[in-house]
């Protein structure tokens, strides 16, 4: 090789070093800053459920089905669509069953209104229960003395008594 | 002598909140059994009807006539193949190249229809499941899971076969074996009024 042609050579490789040193930062911003982290999929993913296994929330559930929806979440962020747009949209497609927490609307209010009512109902039994309950009554010296001046309450205390014996 | 208090003058609960508390209880174990007597009515079953208001949205490219919806009503008439399927489920790929022949041989006479209804899936999975499948027949998604509620469905693979009236004529839980089986039934189905 001569000394113009390993010029060439080692002006090539810079160059080509050059070219890839302006490149791979840029990926690297892109992969950064153009797809959501898990963690921001997982925040939307935590109030969803897996519709196909019941009672998973889709954060944690390993299915194929499930990694899906989860990238789907994943692209819907990256479009730019709210967290309110994304669940929106899992509703239309799956249902409002996906949802963690029911919307409170029909049917649903069952859940937002039974628990509290029930738990008032209780309060409300333990309040009265408590307050039927009574303090026994202290001795009165009086009564007793009344009592004993009875003849025939004197006459069943000597019965008993007789009796013991 | 004076009276002691007795049970009997202590404040119960009141006679509205007795009948309030055991209405409530009641109206739970119905809705427990409604629930329970639903959960063991299995898919619907052979002469079922379906419902004639039921409508299937389908994808872009797997239109029903140019239409980008079917509506069950108008498919009377005609012998109607209802199968659930998803891009993630395993069994339903065993079955989808034998759906595809068996649509096929078919489509020209203009008798029968095959619906692919898409549960619980996402559009992008499922188109690659298409592609991957050369399936050409209308196809959607279960908008809501409607027509899985309304169909009872347990899982996926499973096949509707309606006759002309929309009345149910076969039931099938699973992957078909083959397009020869798939054939057989309509076969069956179409020698029906």
């Amino acid at each position: 090789m001569t000394k113009c042609g390993f010029s060439i050579a080692v002006l090539l490789a810079i160059l080509l070093l050059g070219v890839l040193a302006f490149f791979q930062p840029r990926q690297v911003t892109l992969a950064q800053g153009g797809m959501p982290t898990d963690d921001e999929v997982n925040r939307i993913a935590r109030q969803l459920y897996c519709p196909v296994c019941e009672n998973t929330p889709l954060d944690v559930c390993p299915t194929e089905a499930c990694r899906q929806w989860r990238e789907l979440i994943r692209q819907m962020l990256a479009e730019g669509k709210s967290e309110a747009e994304i669940k929106q949209y899992f509703v239309e497609y799956y249902g409002a069953r996906v949802l963690s927490e029911p919307p409170r609307q029909g049917f649903n209010w069952i859940v937002y209104v039974l628990p509290p009512l029930m738990i008032l109902a209780g309060v409300v039994l333990l309040f009265r229960t408590l307050r039927g309950w009574v303090k026994p009554a202290a001795v009165d010296e009086q009564e007793v003395e009344q009592l004993s001046a009875d003849p025939l309450v004197r006459k069943l205390e000597e019965d008993l008594r007789r009796r013991e014996k | 002598m004076t009276e002691h208090p007795t049970s009997a003058s202590r404040p119960g609960v009141p006679l509205w909140a007795q009948i309030m508390i055991w209405s409530g209880l009641l109206g739970l174990l119905i809705m427990i059994g409604i629930g329970l007597a639903r959960a063991q009515q299995g898919t619907i079953q052979r002469g079922d009807r379906v419902p004639s208001n039921l409508t299937l949205n389908l994808y872009q490219g797997y239109e029903y006539n140019g239409q980008s919806q079917v509506r069950f009503d108008a498919l009377r008439g005609k012998v109607v193949l209802v199968n659930f399927w998803a891009s993630w489920c395993k069994p339903c790929e065993q079955e989808a190249a034998e759906l595809q022949q068996a649509w096929e041989s078919y489509q020209s006479s203009g008798q029968v229809v095959f619906l692919g209804v898409d549960y619980v899936d996402t559009e992008p999975e499922a188109r690659i499941y298409l592609k991957k499948f050369n399936i050409t027949f209308p196809n959607g998604p279960d908008l809501g899971t409607r027509l899985a509620q309304r169909f009872r469905i347990k899982g996926v693979p499973e096949t509707y076969i309606l006759d002309r009236n929309g009345v149910v004529q076969y039931v099938k839980v699973g992957p078909f074996q083959s397009a020869q089986e798939i054939q057989m039934i309509i076969d069956q189905v179409l020698l029906r009024p």
